[in-house]
């Protein structure tokens, strides 16, 4: 399902059909971070879109706000680390998951969500979700 | 060994601690001023003899501003920020200042009083897009949750080791009456409690907390000339981290990372300062903002191999009794989290266990040697070693 809305902040992910996160890959020694530094080292670089789940939690308070701009209404979700083969391990929302079914090294692809459900012009943020659940 | 100066090793002759947890109605630097005042009297001086001073402090005002409490002598007081190391950086600049042959005797001081509830840190502090907090990223437990789990699939580690190191912090600490938390919760009630960030539960984390230590520095000579026992400051280093290191507040990770760190370095550092290695090493305080971080703590330090935690913790070896005591008056888990204090205290806790003043929570057999080490955002550490 394709959500619309605007994107958390500019750079973050490509607007494609299927968007992936843009890194960065330092012009001198390859290495590839994400985001994308400011600046004129590193080069901007989509990630793949497909990864497996390298480790995660389950973030069960409402973090403080500031920074957190979130909404009030607060459900628990997982968030974890998504390592992109041969690129770099990404911090990660994960969505469409029951908690107990997570475990690592399990396939996952990156999806837009918005940071309000309930929203009616939601603030789109990157997550990744099983890719089982696509063919459902 | 280190190239010491003319003056021998650099000797800690006073200890002063007010009370972690909360304290209403009392400021944190009031709670500064208290230790202090403690750690005069312990060390038989008065305030116009002390001729330099370190503070450190988070968010609890301007250590320095202390001076109109405890007396106008012009002493050259200098604050320090330094995240979770403020307390190891104000003792290592305090050791170096000693170390230099510039002065005789001096101070670190450290104290905090944060707000309850979890830091709220902002991106800016950490030079990170503003995103990244408005996500909700930018929350060190959520850092530290990843890191165990990981840690637990790569090396076996269970729920019942977590639980193990914090039931071993409430039963330490009822004997430590600088402690917050000094009642024992047993291993199933840590077990059951709700969840914070998965696999931690509300027992697994520490609080940030209040609280002051002040400790007295002298060169070995000024020291002799007090009259107090020579607990030697061995080592005391202060690293931040490596390439490919896993740390709080990361977006990303390299691949294959997480394996150097912050900590791996600074205590290879102080181990070789000090000419001594993690096996001749007889009580330790571990930073152990979570009960995991302990776990990893003792083998990030050198202390076991990956792993062996599981076993280690089962057996008991870390217990007071046991090969290594660690956390022996129940760590960051017991005493709460003043950022400004915390690195400090643990170095308080060892000059207690070193002097033999431990009470029921005494490290038998003469401990001789003593290790602390804290680790924080965005991946520092300062590590000492202790010597009697």
């Amino acid at each position: 399902m394709q959500v619309t809305g605007q994107a958390i902040a500019d750079g973050l992910f490509t607007n494609e059909a299927q968007p992936r996160l843009i890194g960065g890959q330092d012009r001198d020694s390859g290495r590839i971070v994400f985001p994308c530094p400011p600046g004129d080292r590193f080069a901007p670089l989509p990630l793949s879109r497909t990864g497996t789940l390298w480790s995660f939690t389950i973030q069960r308070y409402r973090p403080k706000s500031p920074p957190y701009a979130g909404p009030e209404a607060f459900r628990p979700w997982p968030v974890g680390y998504v390592e992109l083969p041969g690129q770099v391990i990404v911090e990660a929302r994960l969505a469409n998951v029951e908690f107990d079914a997570i475990k690592i090294g399990m396939a996952l692809e990156m999806i837009l969500i918005p940071l309000d459900p309930d929203a009616a012009q939601p603030v789109l943020i990157y997550a990744f979700q099983p890719i089982e659940s696509t063919a459902a | 060994m280190s190239g010491l100066g003319s003056n021998g090793d650099v000797c800690i002759v006073g200890v002063g601690i007010h009370r972690f947890g909360r304290t209403d109605g009392l400021s944190g630097l009031d709670q500064g001023v208290f230790a202090v005042r403690a750690a005069l009297a312990d060390a038989g001086i008065e305030w116009p003899e002390v001729q330099f001073a370190y503070g450190g402090s988070d968010s609890a005002g301007n250590p320095d501003t202390m001076v109109e409490r405890l007396g106008l002598t012009g002493v050259q007081f200098i604050n320090v920020r330094n995240g979770c190391a403020a307390g190891g950086s104000a003792l290592f600049s305090a050791q170096m200042a000693i170390k230099s042959g510039e002065f005789d005797i001096g101070m670190a001081v450290g104290f905090d009083k944060h707000p309850r509830g979890a830091f709220n840190a902002l991106p800016s502090e950490y030079n990170l897009p503003e995103w990244y907090g408005d996500a909700g990223y930018m929350i060190t437990t959520q850092f530290f949750a990843n890191k165990i789990t990981r840690y637990m699939h790569e090396y076996g580690i269970s729920n019942t080791s977590l639980a193990r190191v914090a039931n071993k912090a409430f039963r330490n600490a009822v004997h430590a009456p600088h402690a917050w938390r000094r009642e024992p919760v047993d291993i199933q009630t840590i077990l059951d409690a709700p969840l914070v960030s998965d696999p931690y539960t509300k027992y697994m984390f520490c609080s940030p907390a209040e609280g002051g230590v002040a400790l007295i520095l002298a060169s070995e000579k000024k020291a002799r000339e007090l009259g107090k026992p020579l607990i030697r400051l061995k080592a005391a280093a202060m690293r931040t981290r490596p390439p490919g290191s896993f740390e709080v507040f990361a977006p990303s990770i390299d691949i294959g990372g997480g394996k150097a760190t912050a900590t791996r370095i600074a205590s290879a550092d102080a181990f070789r300062l000090a000419g001594i290695g993690p096996e001749d090493i007889d009580v330790a305080q571990l930073q152990d903002t979570e009960a995991g971080a302990e776990i990893m703590h003792m083998a990030e330090n050198g202390f076991c191999p990956d792993g062996d935690q599981e076993r280690w913790l089962a057996e008991g070896l870390t217990e007071i009794g046991g090969k290594l005591p660690v956390n022996t008056d129940g760590g960051c888990l017991a005493c709460g989290e003043p950022i400004g204090a915390s690195g400090l205290r643990q170095v308080y806790e060892n000059v207690v266990q070193l002097r033999g003043d431990g009470g029921g929570r005494q490290v038998a057999g003469n401990p001789k040697t003593a290790f602390t080490h804290v680790y924080g955002a965005p991946g520092v550490s300062a590590v000492t070693i202790l010597e009697r």
